[in-house]
């Protein structure tokens, strides 16, 4: 999976929060890769380890109580993990940017839009205070936001939910990054919005050639935007490949779980169907497959060892050895 | 904005005139009468109670004695039981000796526990944090009287200066720098004392406060740009951890008249807060209701400057 012409490639990733007595393994060895202009999605339930990773990338985990227990986060072929605080400083912001899922609290409430927008360029550039302005009106037309010069005055209340996530996302387009890692961008928006904020971020990413690491639940989002897919649980890959093969051809269980609990036109008047049980707590795994005691599938094996990753082609990987060429996939990677 | 400020100022003359009738009331209420203080006294006769509460309306109705007293108070012609001085100049005099014990009090309070609660927010937890949280708790159990003599023991034995009163006496004929700095060494411990309990209580929540809005998601969104961890701190964070204590500055004024009784009476300085304390126990209703009036009139103001200063740091409000 080390593809050397990825932009980022994150191996193995760990990351545990220690408390008094427990360790919760929120990430435990996440692999996969974001190629240039690639749009590649994260999904999975509240508490899969979606949005640490992201964090992670960002070197915004804060430490203590988080720990990155091992892994690597490769960005151009150098390790994140190992760059000081003022090497990472400069790469934030920089070459990767972060979209935030709240856009009504992610917007420091007593400085104006043109500041915060301002800042992010002076940070990492030099220009002067007139040609700040001028791009920063320049980002706000490009994000759809009519009147730039005034909305750059305006404080965050004075905007709307779906302009402040526009506001957002020029914040994070400032330093034209080559990484934009979006955490569940149109959550907190209603959908009309959120179709709006979607067509967007794909206008602006084919504009820029920029890669997109896209954080959500929503299987809807994922099939519109998505290229490739990472289907997370429980703080692991349970699959990951281009959108059409997992969406078409799922090959774990849990993704077969989820689309199967879709709402569509077929299932009309139908109960929809539901994965029993709940996501266990990260600091309580249970041990072999996290997934075993939700699934259908489930063989003695399953309890007892963890599960390898089972290659099906195309860079479609799913971690279920069961379900792999009539159950004899290998149970270790 | 013209508009608020209107109907700020009749809104609170409309409290001054409430809070003037129940001050009033209570004073009147308590138990003791002016023209009773001491009893004992032989020259006290029953005439000369007679006289005592014909001149100054006491065998009035109470709505006589408050019309009485405020028309006094307006046209500056009030004045005290017991010296039959005016009661303006006495406060004006009291005043003018607590200003210094105050201001030095108060700068030294807000300059020092913002540093120190800003700074064990950022490194909570650390050996600075844990440090500071120790003797900020510390110095709100330690009782003031108590903290006050050990200071006073301290420092007369190790720098032999005096710390009584406002200047050490017959210093007036010395030289103008020796006054000066007679002056500053009497200053010293009073204001020093009573910051201290100000800075225990203002740092800790100069602490929690910052501790709040570093977890914001706005932070959060500061550090994704890539600013500076200053820049994260003391710009965004602080800025918004600040807007609380907007109010409390307001608040700071009508200290100047309560705010130091215990330390003014140990260091024996001719305050306020000594000047109430005293008039209290001698029912000096003049300048009780005076002082009571000015610091409600203070307690207003503050209020006043509070909103406005609000609205000049906060820019989600709108008058």
């Amino acid at each position: 999976m080390a593809d050397n012409k990825a932009l980022l490639s994150v191996e193995e990733l760990k990351v545990y929060f220690r408390s008094e007595d427990e360790v919760a393994r929120a990430v435990d060895g996440v692999s996969f890769d974001v190629g240039r202009e690639e749009t590649v999605c994260l999904v999975g339930e509240s508490g899969c380890g979606k949005t640490v990773t992201a964090l992670s990338v960002m070197g915004l985990v804060p430490i203590p109580p988080g720990e990155i227990a091992g892994g690597k986060i490769l960005f151009r072929a150098k390790n994140l993990l190992d760059f000081n605080d003022s090497d990472m400083q400069k790469v934030r912001g920089n070459q990767i940017a972060m979209i935030f899922q709240e856009p009504l609290t992610s917007l420091n409430p007593v400085f104006t839009i043109g500041d915060q927008i301002g800042e992010a360029i002076q940070i990492h550039q030099t220009a002067t205070q007139s040609e700040v302005v001028e791009r920063s009106q320049q980002l706000l037309k490009d994000v759809g936001i009519a009147d730039p010069a005034q909305r750059l005055r305006d404080y965050p209340h004075q905007l709307s939910g779906g302009q402040r996530q526009r506001v957002m996302i020029a914040m994070a387009l400032a330093c034209d990054p080559d990484l934009v890692i979006a955490d569940e961008p149109t959550t907190a928006l209603d959908v009309t919005v959120q179709a709006q904020i979607l067509r967007l971020l794909d206008t602006i990413q084919k504009m820029r050639s920029m890669s997109v690491l896209y954080i959500t639940h929503d299987l809807g989002v994922v099939s519109k935007i998505a290229d490739r897919i990472c289907v997370m649980y429980a703080g692991i890959i349970a699959e990951q490949g281009n959108k059409d093969a997992v969406l078409k051809t799922p090959k774990h269980p849990y993704t077969q779980a989820l689309l199967a609990s879709l709402p569509n036109r077929e299932k009309r008047g139908q109960r929809l169907y539901s994965i029993p049980g709940t996501v266990p707590n990260p600091a309580y795994k249970p041990d072999g497959c996290p997934f075993h005691p939700r699934c259908q599938h489930t063989i003695q094996n399953c309890s007892e060892q963890y599960p390898g990753m089972c290659d099906y082609g195309d860079g479609h990987h799913a971690r279920c050895p069961v379900l792999f060429e009539g159950g004899k996939g290998n149970w270790c990677d | 904005m013209i508009s608020f400020i209107g109907r700020s100022i009749v809104q609170k003359i409309i409290t001054l005139f409430f809070v003037s009738i129940v001050s009033f009331l209570i004073i009147h209420l308590a138990p003791g009468e002016p023209s009773q203080v001491d009893p004992m006294n032989p020259k006290f006769t029953r005439e000369m109670v007679e006289r005592f509460r014909t001149e100054f309306h006491l065998d009035k109705p109470l709505y006589r004695q408050y019309l009485y007293f405020f028309r006094d108070l307006f046209s500056g012609k009030t004045i005290s039981w017991k010296d039959n001085q005016p009661v303006f100049k006495k406060i004006w005099e009291r005043f003018l000796n607590s200003l210094p014990l105050f201001i030095v009090g108060t700068i030294l309070t807000w300059t020092i526990s913002f540093p120190v609660g800003i700074r064990s927010a950022i490194f909570r937890g650390g050996i600075y944090d844990r440090s500071s949280t120790f003797f900020a708790y510390l110095l709100i159990s330690i009782p003031g009287f108590f903290f006050a003599y050990i200071l006073i023991i301290f420092v007369v034995n190790q720098f032999h200066v005096p710390v009584i009163g406002m200047e050490t006496f017959g210093i007036g004929d010395t030289a103008w720098m020796n006054r000066a700095m007679d002056r500053i060494w009497h200053l010293l411990l009073p204001s020093l004392l009573g910051a201290t309990g100000g800075i225990a209580v203002l740092s800790r929540y100069v602490r929690s406060q910052m501790l709040e809005v570093e977890g914001q998601d706005y932070v959060r969104t500061a550090k994704a740009k890539g600013l500076t961890p200053d820049q994260v701190h003391y710009k965004h964070a602080l800025r918004n951890a600040l807007l609380p204590f907007v109010t409390m500055f307001g608040l700071i004024l009508p200290g100047l008249i309560g705010g130091s009784v215990i330390i003014e009476s140990i260091f024996a300085w001719p305050g306020m807060g000594r000047m109430a304390y005293e008039a209290i126990l001698a029912r000096d209703y003049p300048i009780i209701l005076t002082l009571n009036f000015v610091s409600a009139v203070l307690v207003l103001i503050g209020t006043f400057i509070s909103d406005l200063l609000y609205l000049v740091v906060d820019p989600r409000i709108r008058l």
